[in-house]
Order: structure tokens, then C-alpha cells, then sequence
């Protein structure tokens, strides 16, 4: 199982606390984790990435092992310490405002 | 008439608003869908407890939520906002052709009849359909591909779909407004749509007598007479008489015909409420005091309505969808502002009291009156 951390308002929208679990077939990529999130609490369809074009929202970012995934592409893999459940994949609302 | 319930957007979610038919004091319930923009929320006049809310936000996109209890209890609906077929370009701000761009839904309008049947104005500007009660959406394709649809322009709030009316006594009969398109009318549900322009004068835009391009900011009309539509334009407050096929101006004696709201009252169609702004540049009421203008006339000849309102150092705004009346009797008209006020007139607009002071800008209010 894989750890996601979602931001505030994500887990309010999912109705969870802390962080939530997903279970990812085969090796986890990160698109895979991504449809994993959305197939476990389907609200967040279109929150995260758009829902035509699974592109990334412009202000939503992924973090995982203090390194930057958000400009990786939708197969890379997730790295093996949040494969194996040590470190939690992040999503995370950009920082922004005055 | 049990009760009066007040639903309120706000850029940092929606508050419902509750008070008996008295209308003196109100329950405030909220904030719900707190931190997110709410650009509207309306509940269906053919069951006073389901409502719809457009929540969105520039980080999480579009959520639509649904209550059944009039708002105690929130669902979030499907979300999915999608333009069918191919996209078109229309002219950006800086004149280069731009793809269609799902932002958000501006307004959400439930059917006269049927509870499960919503119209949602989005930004960029197109018209969606939901018949299951918003389990899912469907994109009324005739508007977005009208044959000039190249040549709408954003506004400065963006491409945006805003204003929704239905005929009450021919629900195919509709309405729409687009910042900066115009005003359009269907006569078959939504299929196909005739931009309804002819009358208007901007000049702001190239031509300022096109058949689209103008800045309709609001498009009003009361029940019972739905061949007679009131329109507050970036600049003029308009009146038609003949469903929009012409407008002629009808902004009369006020101080400043730039504004946002129009709303008509609810016993008598030709008594019309604005707000004047100063201009299109300074969006705050003239001399710092806020009045609301009443013209019982359907126009021209306006009176100030100041009694209650600030009338010193007053520099918000109201935005287009702030304003709203109820149908009790005497009439009730309530609007909200960008400074967090909610103020309220159970008199028709004689008097005014903030209900409400300090909630996040308001940029929307709806009334329903409760059996």
C-alpha cells in the first residue's frame, strides 16, 4: 500500500483524515497513483490533474522523498521508499497569494 | 410564508441565511465549502430543499455540490465539465486566437419544474445541461459553435456565461448573457440561440452597434410579463420590450448608469432596482455612499434608496449576481458586497439593515421563500 498525503482541502472534499492508503497493481508509476487516488475516492477526479487531459493542475504539485516529482511524466516510477510504504507520496497546493 | 432563506457566495464559501417572514432577524449558518470560491448558489423552485452550489478554486478546479435538506447537508456531484467536440479558438485580451478553456460555472439555474434539471453558465463561456439532478453534465453544443462565436472577447473576469433565465410559461423560451458576447435567446431549450443585441451601444468595442461584443453585465425579467427584459450593461441599463430583439435606454436620472445588478420586483414588473458604480474604472458607488436606485417606470425616472445605507466612506462594489428579491409581500430585496455586508429591504428597498457585515466578498445572493 501506498501513503498519500493529500492537502486540507482535498481530504475534506474525500471526507479522510491524515494521511490515506492505495493499493497500486504492478510497479507503482506515477500516473498509476494518481488514477489509484481518484478510483479510491472518485470527488477528487478533476482536482488534482484535469479530467480530459490528465494534465497537472497548474497549482498542484508531487513531492516524495524531498525530491520534486510534479514535471515527471505519467509512467515514471515512484520511488521504492514510497513503493514500499517508508516515505508517503505528497500531494501538495502550491504556495501562492500575497 | 414560514420563512425566508438567503444563500449566500462568497469568495471564501457559501453562508445560508435563515429568518421567519418577518424578516428581522436571521440565523447564519456557514461557512460551508470554507477557503473555496463560491461563485453561486440556487436552490430549485419546484423543491425549496434541493440546492446547487458552484464551488471552485484556482488550485482544485470545479466542484459542484447538492443538498436535500436545504441546505444542512452537502454531496459533492459530478464535477466533469467537458466541451463536446472540437474546440474553437475566440480572440484573447491581446487579440490572439485562444482555445475554449473549462475555469468554472458562474451560475448554476435549476429548472422552473423539475428539481433534477440544472443549466450551468461556465467560464470560458458555454452552457451545460444536468436531467439527474447533476450526477452528470452535458454540454448544450448550438451556443458555444453559434456562427460568431470567434468574436467573443473576455471580459476582464474572463469568458464568461453568467446570467441564465427561463420563461417560466415556455421553459424552452431562454436567455443567456456573456462577458463580452451579449445577450442571446433560444426558443427551443437551449439548441440554437439568436444573439439579441440590436439597441445596445458600446464604445468600447470596434463597432460599438455589433451584433456581439457588448459587456452585458446582467439580464433581468419578471415572471409574469417575460417579453419585457431589463439589462445593466458595462455602461447604460437597458430595457427591451420585445423579448431582446431591440433595447432601448432607459438610465434616465441616474448619477452613473455603469454597474453590475439589475433584479425586478417580485409584485410589480415595472419597478426595477439597480446599483450605479462609478465607472468602469472606479468599481465603488459614487461620492462614497451606497444607494440603490428604484425606478417604479420600468426606467428613466430612478429615486435613490438610501435610508440604512452607508452614506459616508463607503467604497465596495456589487457584483452581478448579488442582488435578489423575495416574493412575500411587501416585497423583500436583499444584496450583497464586496466588503462582506448582506443588507436586506422587507419594505421593497425603502429601508435597509445589514444582516450580515463582515462575512468574505459576496458574489452572489439568492432568496427562496419557504412554505
Amino acid at each position: 500500500m501506498i501513503r498519500v498525503v493529500l492537502p486540507w482541502h482535498l481530504r475534506n472534499l474525500a471526507r479522510v483524515d491524515g494521511e490515506v492508503l492505495v493499493s497500486v497493481p504492478g510497479e507503482p508509476t506515477l500516473g498509476s497513483v494518481l488514477d489509484a487516488i481518484e478510483a479510491r475516492y472518485p470527488v477528487l477526479q478533476g482536482t488534482i490533474r484535469d479530467h480530459v487531459t490528465l494534465k497537472r493542475r497548474a497549482f498542484i504539485r508531487f513531492y516524495a522523498c524531498e525530491e520534486d516529482y510534479s514535471n515527471e511524466p505519467a509512467d515514471a516510477p515512484v520511488p521504492a521508499a514510497v513503493v514500499s510504504g517508508t516515505e508517503p507520496f505528497l500531494v501538495v497546493g502550491a504556495m501562492a497569494g500575497g | 410564508m414560514s420563512g425566508v432563506r438567503l444563500l449566500v457566495g462568497t469568495k471564501k464559501g457559501a453562508f445560508v441565511l435563515t429568518s421567519d417572514g418577518r424578516r428581522r432577524t436571521w440565523d447564519v449558518s456557514g461557512p460551508h465549502f470554507g477557503g473555496w470560491e463560491v461563485y453561486h448558489v440556487k436552490g430549485s423552485p419546484a423543491d425549496p430543499d434541493r440546492l446547487y452550489a458552484s464551488q471552485s478554486s484556482g488550485w482544485f478546479g470545479q466542484i459542484i455540490q447538492r443538498s436535500n435538506d436545504g441546505g444542512k447537508t452537502w454531496e459533492a456531484m459530478e464535477q466533469k465539465f467537458a466541451y463536446e467536440g472540437a474546440v474553437g479558438n475566440h480572440p484573447y485580451y491581446d487579440g490572439t486566437p485562444r482555445p475554449w478553456e473549462f475555469t468554472r460555472i458562474w451560475h448554476l439555474e435549476p429548472s422552473p419544474t423539475n428539481p433534477d434539471e440544472v443549466y450551468a453558465g461556465a467560464q470560458d463561456a458555454a452552457l451545460f445541461k444536468t436531467t439527474d439532478g447533476c450526477q452528470s453534465w452535458s454540454e448544450m453544443t448550438g451556443l458555444r459553435r453559434h456562427g460568431t462565436a470567434e468574436q467573443w472577447v473576455p471580459g476582464a473576469g474572463g469568458l464568461c456565461l453568467h446570467t441564465i433565465l427561463i420563461d417560466r410559461a415556455d421553459p424552452k423560451r431562454m436567455f443567456i448573457a456573456i462577458s463580452a458576447a451579449g445577450a442571446f435567446r433560444s426558443e427551443d431549450g437551449g439548441v440554437s440561440w439568436t444573439p439579441i443585441n440590436k439597441g445596445l451601444n458600446s464604445e468600447q468595442i470596434p463597432n460599438p452597434t455589433a451584433d456581439v461584443g457588448h459587456c452585458v453585465h446582467r439580464i433581468a425579467m419578471h415572471a409574469t410579463r417575460p417579453n419585457v427584459l431589463f439589462m445593466q450593461k458595462h455602461w447604460d441599463v437597458m430595457r427591451s420590450d420585445n423579448s431582446g430583439d431591440s433595447w432601448h435606454e432607459v438610465s434616465g436620472n441616474l448619477p452613473t448608469d455603469f454597474g453590475f445588478v439589475i433584479d425586478v420586483h417580485a409584485h410589480d414588473p415595472d419597478t426595477i432596482y439597480v446599483v450605479p458604480i462609478t465607472s468602469d474604472s472606479l468599481h465603488y458607488p459614487p461620492d462614497g455612499k451606497l444607494r440603490v436606485y428604484r425606478s417604479r417606470s420600468g426606467g428613466h425616472e430612478w429615486e435613490a434608496l438610501t435610508k440604512g445605507l452607508p452614506q459616508e466612506d463607503c467604497y465596495v462594489n456589487v457584483l452581478r449576481d448579488a442582488m435578489t428579491v423575495d416574493t412575500l409581500d411587501p416585497c423583500g430585496v436583499y444584496f450583497g458586497t464586496t466588503g462582506g455586508q448582506v443588507y436586506g429591504s422587507a419594505d421593497s428597498g425603502d429601508s435597509w439593515t445589514a444582516i450580515v457585515r463582515d462575512l468574505p466578498a459576496v458574489l452572489s445572493v439568492e432568496v427562496q421563500a419557504l412554505p
